[in-house]
């Protein structure tokens, strides 16, 4: 067996997440799940189901013609089954800031923004939190500045919101009702323990909590013969440090 | 021959007035990086960026070289090659304001003067601290009867104007309608603009609405102030069909940018280069 790199396995942990969508779309600056997306479509192939994958950054890969807008309207239209959000900050309660950490709108450390998170978060039924990062200052108790709030009250149009978030570490699903988050999933290499004193909020345990599961010989022949010279065209500097250095 | 009359760079640079709101096309739509020298070169001051819905290293510079006094945007970042140092130091120590903002929000608002009608609606947005910080954003109950949401609220923003729109295209035809391909937020710019300035790679001799294929991919003559040739126009920014990003430059330029000293030695050694032609 070759050796796994974890990208890949979080890689794989993503495109199981994916495997009823019809329609994922990727943003800016997210190579691991636009690899993940590609991978399950690629799988798909030759199924019923097939995945349509639209990486903005791409020009292949991007199915619109209408300009930028028309992600956000399409997603609106509920015609995006899965999208992904980060953040330089995640909360118990979903709340997620790219805005940057300290007192607004003087910031002690000042992020990219909030991009299209304030609508996408609202309309998009399936919204995969991705944080590589998994440690107290990016998992908090509250976000220094809300993009786009976990949850919305009853009088606000929200068919969309936080399905899962998933880290270097742990998968953890988000309940609405609850407003809290549930490990289900954690990487072999830590313990349980570890990941509560990563993660700056509390979270519900699972008595089935479960190991990512290591991608398959078949998985990985895929993921590096057939994905890996598709992401290069759009992550370049992604795919060069993992795939061809 | 061509119908219309050629300007220069340095004819559009003029047109950047002081404290005007200047569009700025993000990184896929073609960036006048060419452009953006002469204006850092005429020491413009006070400018107001418009970004959609965002800038990498056209918004940094400008930020960097003193030239901007307000941005409203939904990300400035370099990309791949990490933050936008020039864009953090000025927000970190409050050099300029920042109106913050999310993508969907920035075309809407330019949507509204593109149709002129004073405002918007948009859903999403409440509940967040952009919302909080925008005092020109508002709130209204749905006046109409038709959503499942019960007394749904919903945000409605301000139609905006640009003063001045400048990108980078790759072709102009004789009679200066101007390929964006499928880039089709340039025209929602370009019609939200007062004035129009483009940069082209070439001149090509036919007109574009011959072919029903071209045309769709145009953006018509009568929204375009002026044109000039620029060879080379989005450099280091890539510029689609004809050249990738220069990711040695790029590279160069976030390491540079860290700090003020070295930003400004960067600075001088880019300007006084000509990685443009045709000026």
């Amino acid at each position: 067996m070759t050796e796994i790199f974890q990208s890949e396995i979080i890689i794989s942990e993503i495109s199981n997440l994916l495997k009823d969508d019809k329609h994922v779309a990727i943003g800016a600056a997210s190579p691991i799940p636009g690899s993940a997306a590609l991978l399950a479509q690629e799988e798909r192939k030759n199924t019923n189901l097939k995945l349509q994958v639209t990486i903005l950054h791409s020009q292949k890969f991007n199915n619109f013609t209408d300009g930028s807008r028309e992600l956000f309207d399409a997603s609106a239209q509920g015609r995006i089954d899965t999208f992904f959000l980060g953040g330089v900050q995640i909360d118990g309660e979903a709340n997620i800031n790219l805005v940057g950490t300290g007192r607004y709108p003087k910031l002690d450390k000042r992020f990219s923004g909030s991009f299209g998170s304030a609508l996408m978060y609202f309309v998009v039924p399936k919204i995969i939190l991705f944080r590589e990062e998994h440690t107290p200052r990016t998992l908090v108790k509250k976000v220094d500045f809300i993009s786009a709030p976990g949850i919305s009250p009853p009088n606000i149009y929200r068919p969309g919101g936080p399905k899962y978030l998933i880290t270097n570490k742990a998968l953890f699903s988000f309940n609405k009702k609850k407003k809290s988050f549930k490990i289900e999933k954690i990487n072999p290499e830590f313990t349980l323990d570890e990941v509560i004193k990563s993660t700056g909020f509390e979270f519900k345990t699972n008595k089935n909590l479960k190991y990512f599961t290591m991608p398959s010989q078949k998985r990985i022949d895929i993921l590096r013969n057939l994905i890996a010279p598709k992401v290069l065209n759009f992550y370049p500097q992604f795919a060069k440090k993992l795939w061809f250095n | 021959m061509v119908n219309f009359t050629q300007i220069t760079v340095k004819d559009i640079a003029k047109e950047v007035k002081d404290n005007c709101l200047l569009g700025i096309p993000a990184d896929y739509s073609g960036v006048p990086m060419s452009v953006t020298i002469e204006i850092i070169k005429n020491k413009t001051k006070g400018l107001r960026l418009y970004c959609l819905p965002l800038t990498t290293i056209q918004g940094d510079m400008l930020i960097g070289s003193g030239c901007v006094n307000e941005i409203e945007t939904a990300a400035v970042t370099l990309g791949e090659y990490g933050q936008a140092p020039r864009f953090q130091d000025a927000i970190e120590n409050s050099k300029i304001n920042i109106k913050d903002s999310t993508c969907p929000a920035l075309h809407a608002q330019l949507q509204a003067t593109e149709k002129s009608v004073p405002f918007m609606p948009l859903r999403g947005i409440l509940g967040s601290d952009l919302y909080k910080n925008r005092n020109d954003w508002s709130v209204i109950d749905n006046p109409m009867n038709n959503s499942n949401t019960n007394d749904e609220k919903i945000v409605i923003l301000p139609a905006v104007q640009l003063d001045i729109l400048i990108f980078h295209a790759s072709k102009a035809d004789i009679n200066g309608n101007v390929q964006i391909g499928r880039r089709r937020e340039l025209a929602t710019l370009a019609h939200a603009s007062k004035k129009v300035y483009v940069t082209v790679e070439e001149i090509v001799d036919e007109d574009f609405f011959d072919s029903e294929l071209k045309a769709a991919a145009t953006l018509p003559s009568l929204y375009v102030d002026g044109i000039s040739l620029a060879k080379n126009g989005a450099w280091p920014c890539g510029l689609t069909d004809y050249y990738d990003i220069d990711t040695n430059e790029m590279s160069k330029y976030a390491k540079a940018a860290k700090y003020q000293e070295t930003f400004d030695e960067y600075m001088r050694d880019f300007i006084s280069q000509n990685n443009y032609s045709n000026f």
